[in-house]
């Protein structure tokens, strides 16, 4: 196992959570959506979010990507703070009027930073993706799949140091989603990049992370975090392995027993 | 959509077919002239004084574009200001949907008190008329921006100048267009009312001076030719949409390109849907 990973030797992190949560409302009406999140991400690492539904996960998310604020604590970026991080959303958002590639380098329009170059690495970073030859499609010509993986280039063309992603797989097909969620593993590890990466399935959350949290509903609040201990690359198969289907189990009792829709 | 010039032979279908029940309506009814003239009288009157209508035609339809454009940028403008402050859409919003109410064909008689009788009136009347819907359009249309690309924007950190000419405009240009070809017509109307009150030209003039001189032939005439103009108009304005929007929903049918393999991967056996089957290689 790469040291990088679990164990470096000075640990600096990416995201500093301290006490960070989110009340709706005041007063009597109020209402908890997140509450007291302590939380340090270590640069390079892969956490995964993992919760039932409407449990704040994706308000921890969004306000780690600065689009909601904590109404107490905070959240702390060291390094480039929000100027480096890529946000996938659950479906791409990724705009009809632009072809692919286009859409691709959106996020380096709006910095400021499109050179004569960008072209060059968008392609190439589709390409990874598989989308050779799409470069010039317009999105609604592509399947869900191949218009997620665009979403992913275009969240990490101006290489951030911080991969956000809002369950960006859920609205696929289990076959395309097994595809990219070995897709995005292989880019790890890469002690620059840090993800987080919000899912309601357990063995996507396992597969892919080196950290899995696991955060109760009604109030959201972390219940378990478990570290995932298989080196990388993961090939699809470590999904049979016993280890794995034990760190799944352990994961779904801990759901189970925080989660307020019991069986 | 096909290239609306593809439509034109049924088009002249459609007219050809409105002249012959016209005609047979005249004679079968044995309506006079005064009422209803013979379709050769008028055509023969339309083309034997064709510089006439040319020219008269053209004034018109200068005047109805330039309100058009006015109408489009002072609109826009406008629409922008209404979504960023919240003093415009109090104030000037609701200055607007009060106006809208107001029977604006009854103001053209104050519109040529305030700017004489020349073009200005017929463009201010003109604007008058169909500035309200490319407002109201264009607001709805930057307000209707998706909650996940003002995300978007906001995780991409560019200014709001920014949010606004590579997110919001992009984004409303189909309700835009929508709020000009209605306007283009508008503009038209207000136009011709324009000259109905107080004018030396235009078809608006043309049909005033010809009514009082029981012209009733240069009448149908003018309408003939006004309505190539309407036809016209709105034509360019479908034209415009399919250059400037091809990839909205209306637009696609046809225009959507078949899918078929990229040059780089040669190989690839047929699938049933071949996006996704290069998408796995």
């Amino acid at each position: 196992m790469s040291d990088t990973i679990t164990a470096p030797a000075q640990t600096s992190y990416a995201i500093e959570i301290d006490g960070a949560g989110k009340t709706y409302g005041t007063g009597e009406g109020a209402v908890t959506a997140l509450d007291l999140v302590n939380l340090d991400v270590r640069k390079g690492e892969f956490i995964s979010l993992l919760g039932p539904s409407g449990c704040g996960k994706t308000t921890l998310l969004r306000m780690i990507a600065g689009l909601e604020d904590p109404t107490h604590g905070s959240i702390w970026l060291p390094g480039r703070g929000l100027d480096g991080l890529g946000f996938v959303f659950q479906r791409d958002a990724l705009v009809n009027w632009r072809t692919i590639i286009e859409n691709v380098l959106l996020p380096l329009e709006f910095k400021g930073r499109r050179t004569r170059a960008s072209r060059d690495r968008a392609k190439e970073l589709l390409a990874t993706f598989g989308l050779n030859g799409f470069e010039d499609r317009n999105p609604w010509e592509l399947s869900g799949g191949m218009r997620q993986r665009a979403a992913i280039c275009r969240a990490m063309i101006d290489d951030p140091q911080l991969l956000l992603m809002d369950e960006p797989f859920g609205a696929l097909d289990a076959l395309t989603r097994d595809d990219l969620n070995v897709e995005l593993q292989a880019l790890w590890p890469d002690p620059e990049k840090t993800a987080v990466f919000v899912t309601h399935s357990i063995n996507e959350a396992v597969y892919l992370s080196d950290r899995v949290v696991v955060i109760s509903d009604k109030p959201g609040r972390i219940v378990d975090i478990t570290d995932i201990p298989f080196p990388r690359p993961r090939p699809l198969e470590i999904r049979e392995e016993p280890e794995f289907g034990s760190i799944a189990r352990h994961l779904r009792a801990v759901l189970d027993g925080h989660s307020s829709r019991r069986p | 959509m096909k290239n609306p010039l593809s439509y034109i032979p049924m088009q002249i279908w459609t007219i050809v077919g409105i002249f012959a029940i016209w005609q047979a309506g005249v004679m079968i009814f044995d309506v006079k002239p005064i009422i209803l003239p013979p379709v050769p009288m008028v055509l023969s009157e339309l083309f034997g004084n064709f510089e006439l209508y040319l020219r008269h035609g053209g004034h018109t339809l200068g005047n109805t574009l330039i309100a058009f454009v006015i109408s489009v940028v002072v609109g826009i403008g406008m629409a922008i200001g209404i979504v960023y402050s919240k003093f415009l859409e109090r104030t000037l919003y609701t200055l607007l949907v009060t106006l809208n109410n107001v029977p604006k064909v009854a103001l053209a008689p104050l519109f040529v008190i305030w700017m004489g009788t020349g073009n200005a009136s017929k463009i201010a009347m003109g604007v008058l008329i169909s500035i309200f819907a490319i407002v109201i359009d264009t607001v709805l249309g930057l307000r209707s921006l998706h909650p996940d690309l003002i995300d978007l924007g906001r995780a991409m950190r560019g200014s709001e100048l920014k949010v606004l000419i590579k997110l919001r405009l992009p984004n409303a240009m189909p309700s835009i267009l929508a709020g000009m070809k209605v306007a283009i017509s508008l503009a038209l109307v207000g136009a011709i009312v324009g000259e109905f009150v107080a004018a030396q030209n235009g078809l608006g003039f043309v049909i005033l001076s010809s009514q009082g001189a029981f012209r009733v032939d240069r009448v149908y005439a003018s309408i003939i030719v006004l309505s190539a103009i309407g036809t016209g108009l709105y034509y360019a304005m479908e034209y415009a949409e399919s250059k400037l929007i091809p990839w909205h929903e209306s637009r696609r049918g046809s225009a959507r390109p078949t899918p078929s393999k990229p040059p780089q991967k040669p190989a690839q056996p047929a699938a049933a849907d071949p996006v996704r089957s290069d998408a796995k290689a």
